[in-house]
């Protein structure tokens, strides 16, 4: 038996029925097509398929679609403005944070989720903010390097 | 100054943008109109007779399109090495691990392909299973293959030089052992692919594979089809490590359905399944002893491996020669004697993963150095030193060091860690330790035997000459393999980056080994700069003769073309250009002409401008039984230092700071090398502290999900020092050579003889967790 789901994705209101069990994560891939998040474990452990839900970043294959009725989605898609990187986004592309790119959409959201709360976060900050994404690529270095980049251009951006 | 334009620069990935934006497609993100979706059905024992195998029922299940069992599919042998082809598809008369695949399905969806799975009916009789490699090698253990009496899979005895006399003369000899953990590559991507026939009969797999050119091979082969009739396409690809570099069941399993329904299906593994599945890191036993002089001058060298190598063969003929093989550097030695046996069991298979069969050696070796020179009262960086192999030199069994900036590495480490002011001067709980590796740049041979080039590449200049598309079925994987391809494009052809397209990774395009044996910035890096240089001649010649300048007075240099390094007399060719583009907004201008414009001439002359570029090594290696694996045309290399704090009344070890000196030969992209650098450590780093896949009395995985199989985390990452060493070998192109696997070489016994300076405690079994640690101080007391 399907429901019926209200929800706001990357900004757009989005109506669809869902099966009870249907993941977020499902949704948003097969059913809104959008394969920004990704499918690394299904568990909740490795962080890959994270959004960002009502301003917290989630593990979406955790959450049910209809849990996100009548909520507020950010996923990897949204990010960017007008075919303008995010902050984020374009410090990862500058530092080298990036490999294989599994990883990437959901470190990026994580970040993005710390910086909007803690604008100069530490480099310990950082590092915890982004322990539940998990990467076999980079080793983090240069993950951490450009969330602190990217909260530095995003600081200086408000003062201008 | 560098002396190149694009070359040795700090480029970002050609992909980064379309990784930060969610827009790369990787596998398991296709779709197609009509798609089924496949599972595949596991044994649930580790040995077992199938007596009978009854699919009836599912094929009844409305929404079941195909179901395959080996009945269907055939009794095909396949594998890595055509020496060991152990393996079929789909399990026949017996199941050899807890995962051994039964049967396969399609249906119109996930859940009813998984139903279907549980109405196969199996009827097994449980045979007696062995899990233990000592085990499995003693009489009367039970047999995994009738064709391997003893369980013995693979044996290797080797001799270099007169070891005998070297121990002999030698006036210290020690001795050590040490185990590793089976290691998962834990890859964030789980393998995905699809498969879909075309009306004319033509196969198509899109995969996560390394290896678009081996997977097309054992498709076909296995599938009983012309080759030229196997497509295989590599989207991106999420990480590979090693294990994506064999042919799959995921793959034929999807194309015999897709065969069976005549319809496109989509295959991923779950991450358990990638746990068994996935041919990871072999456990390795070794035994070593080392005979030196007082002064530490290195003669002899015993290793012998003992390779648990799980129901199948996979890499593992190649992995048990490189235990051996890649301990002959980067110190002399006057004799190296290596008996190697890889042994079957009722495990999953092993396979080849990053620094394939010498990591877990070279873990034993240089914790050997330390515990030597520690008795010869030497500092181990010392007796590092004294042994060092320098360019040109040859390893006692045959290796060629071509360039080897081994010396340079250590000494980088030495300084930047400040080693002389902390070895030995750190409170107890504080360690400092070093260690250093190499590895080949590239197998010299493929894994078939063949005459075949390990790579060719096309380069494509677009009508208006504005863009050069790179065409190459190299495999870009993560590492960064299409940026590198481009950059050495753009290099040789004198154009931005920018102007530089790649596609890659589709076996219609050429022919490439793949990415594996750390082997495409050196081989495809070589074909990329012939067939640039082709496009570039031709385009020089017909401007010469147009203009009437000599060929050799022609260069281009980002984008411009220089005739006696000015801008020359091109009036002719710029009207041209523009009089046929005329109304268009971006008319070349400015002083020099351009390349677009030149290109442009050339195409008028001469259509479409193609160069074509192919490499293959000569021949390599001595003529003794497995010469052939290690050999390579170039070998990177490496040093680290770690420093730890180990919790004295917990055994938790932290690594505060590593150091790491590569030499790649040319840093083709800087950004990328230190990447590469800082990954292969903390692969390294988890190996030692954490990851271990453990099983059950019954040969069940345990742990087999990335909660309870721990990978590091930025947590437990420390920041890398990292030193970039270029050495500028001959047999590279421009000078480059491998940084993709020879990193990861140093890391656990560097971190080892790191936690042996802070407690005393020598680990020589991995991982060094917090339990063995502390159960080790406990009874120290």
């Amino acid at each position: 038996m399907k429901s019926l789901i209200q929800l706001t994705v990357n900004g757009r209101l989005v109506e669809a029925a869902v099966e009870p069990n249907r993941t977020l994560l499902q949704f948003l891939r097969e059913d809104l097509e959008l394969t920004g998040p990704k499918h690394g474990c299904g568990l909740g452990d490795c962080g890959a398929c994270t959004v960002i839900l009502d301003g917290k970043p989630v593990n979406s294959c955790l959450v049910l679609a209809v849990q996100a009725n009548g909520r507020e989605v950010l996923t990897i898609e949204g990010l960017a403005e007008n075919g303008k990187l995010h902050p984020i986004q374009q410090a990862f592309v500058d530092k080298g944070a990036i490999q294989c790119g599994f990883c990437t959409p959901g470190m990026i959201l994580s970040a993005k989720a710390l910086l909007d709360a803690n604008p100069r976060p530490t480099e310990q900050e950082i590092r915890l903010a982004i322990s539940g994404n998990l990467c076999r690529c980079t080793g983090y270095q240069k993950i951490v390097e450009a969330v602190g980049e990217a909260a530095k251009t995003i600081q200086g951006m408000e003062v201008s | 100054m560098t002396q190149f334009q694009v070359l040795n620069t700090r480029a970002p990935r050609l992909d980064a943008p379309a990784k930060a934006t969610g827009q790369a497609k990787y596998a398991d993100d296709l779709t197609m109109p009509g798609m089924l979706w496949g599972a595949i059905l596991h044994s649930p024992y580790a040995h077992a007779k199938i007596l009978h195998i009854d699919t009836s029922k599912a094929l009844k299940l409305p929404g079941v399109k195909a179901v395959v069992t080996a009945k269907e599919a055939g009794l095909i042998k396949y594998g890595v090495s055509p020496a060991r082809y152990d393996e079929t598809l789909f399990a026949y008369e017996k199941v050899r691990y807890v995962g051994d695949e039964i049967a396969a399905v399609a249906a119109v969806d996930q859940a009813t392909a998984q139903e279907a799975l549980d109405l196969i009916k199996v009827d097994y009789e449980e045979l007696p299973a062995v899990f233990d490699m000592f085990e499995a090698m003693k009489e009367g253990a039970p047999q995994i293959h009738d064709e391997f009496p003893g369980n013995l899979n693979a044996e290797v005895h080797q001799e270099f030089g007169d070891v005998e006399a070297a121990m002999a003369a030698s006036d210290l000899v020690i001795s050590h052992t040490f185990l590793n953990k089976r290691q998962d590559a834990a890859f964030i991507e789980p393998h995905a692919c699809m498969a879909v026939f075309d009306s004319d009969g033509r196969l198509t797999v899109h995969s996560s594979t390394q290896v678009p050119h081996y997977a097309q091979r054992t498709i076909a082969m296995v599938l009983q089809m012309p080759i030229g009739k196997v497509r295989v396409v590599k989207p991106y690809v999420g990480g590979g490590f090693g294990p994506k570099a064999e042919a799959t069941p995921l793959e034929m399993s999807a194309a015999f359905l897709s065969r069976l329904s005549g319809k496109p299906v989509k295959m991923t593994y779950t991450r358990e399944e990638v746990f068994l599945h996935s041919r990871a890191r072999h456990q390795f036993y070794a035994e070593m002893s080392l005979g030196v002089k007082k002064d530490g001058t290195m003669l002899g060298l015993k290793n012998k491996a003992v390779l648990d190598g799980g129901a199948y063969t996979s890499f593992g003929i190649a992995t048990v020669y490189y235990s051996g093989s890649l301990l002959g550097g980067p110190y002399k030695l006057q004799g190296m004697k290596y008996d190697g046996y890889r042994v079957y069991t009722n495990r999953p298979a092993c396979g080849a993963q990053r620094g394939h069969g010498g990591v877990a050696h070279r873990a034993a070796f240089e914790q050997l150095l330390d515990m030597t020179a520690e008795k010869l009262g030497m500092d181990p960086i010392e007796m590092r030193l004294k042994n060092i192999m320098k360019r040109g030199d040859t390893t006692v069994n045959e290796l060629d060091m071509s360039s080897l900036g081994m010396e340079e590495c250590i000494q980088a480490v030495r300084d930047a860690s400040g080693w002389n002011e902390k070895k030995g001067r750190l409170p107890k709980g504080k360690g400092i330790g070093a260690a250093c590796g190499f590895f080949v740049s590239g197998a010299g041979y493929p894994i078939y035997r063949s005459d075949t080039y390990h790579s060719t590449v096309v380069i494509k200049v677009s009508e208006d000459g504005g863009i050069a598309t790179v065409l190459t079925g190299s495999a870009e994987i993560g590492q960064g393999s299409d940026t590198m391809v481009a950059m050495f494009a753009a290099e040789t052809l004198g154009i931005p980056l920018d102007n530089v397209r790649v596609v890659s990774g589709d076996t219609d395009l050429s022919v490439d080994l793949g990415a594996y044996s750390s082997r495409q910035t050196l081989m495809t890096g070589h074909a990329t700069k012939e067939a640039a240089e082709q496009v570039r001649e031709q385009i020089v010649q017909l401007l010469a003769d147009d203009l009437g300048y000599e060929a050799s007075s022609i260069t281009f240099r980002d984008g411009i073309v220089l005739f006696d390094g000015g801008p020359g007399n091109f009036e002719k060719v710029r009207t041209m250009y523009i009089k046929e583009h005329r109304g268009w907004t971006d008319p070349p201008h400015g002083e020099y002409l351009t390349f677009r414009e030149a290109a442009r001439l050339a195409y008028l002359k001469k259509g479409t401008l193609v160069g074509t570029g192919k490499y293959k090594p000569p021949k390599l290696g001595g003529s003794y039984k497995g010469a052939a694996v290690g050999t390579s045309p170039a070998y990177g290399c490496s040093a680290q230092v770690a420093e730890v704090s180990v919790d004295m009344e917990t055994g938790e070890v932290t690594v505060d700071r590593m150091y790491d000196a590569h030499d790649c030969g040319l840093a083709v992209n800087r950004t990328q090398v230190e990447g590469q650098m800082q990954g292969s450590l903390s692969m390294g780093l988890g190996e030692t502290l954490f990851e271990e896949v453990k099983f059950d009395s019954r040969g069940r995985i345990l742990n087999a999900s990335l909660g309870e199989y721990r990978i590091p985390t930025a947590l437990d990452m420390p920041n890398v020092d990292t030193v970039i060493v270029e050495s500028n070998e001959p047999k590279g192109p421009y000078g480059a050579k491998e940084v993709g696997e020879g990193a990861i070489m140093p890391t656990i016994p560097a971190i080892l003889n790191a936690i042996y300076d802070a407690t005393g405690i020598r680990v020589n079994e991995l991982p060094s967790s917090s339990e063995r640690l502390y159960m080790k101080l406990k009874s120290k007391e």
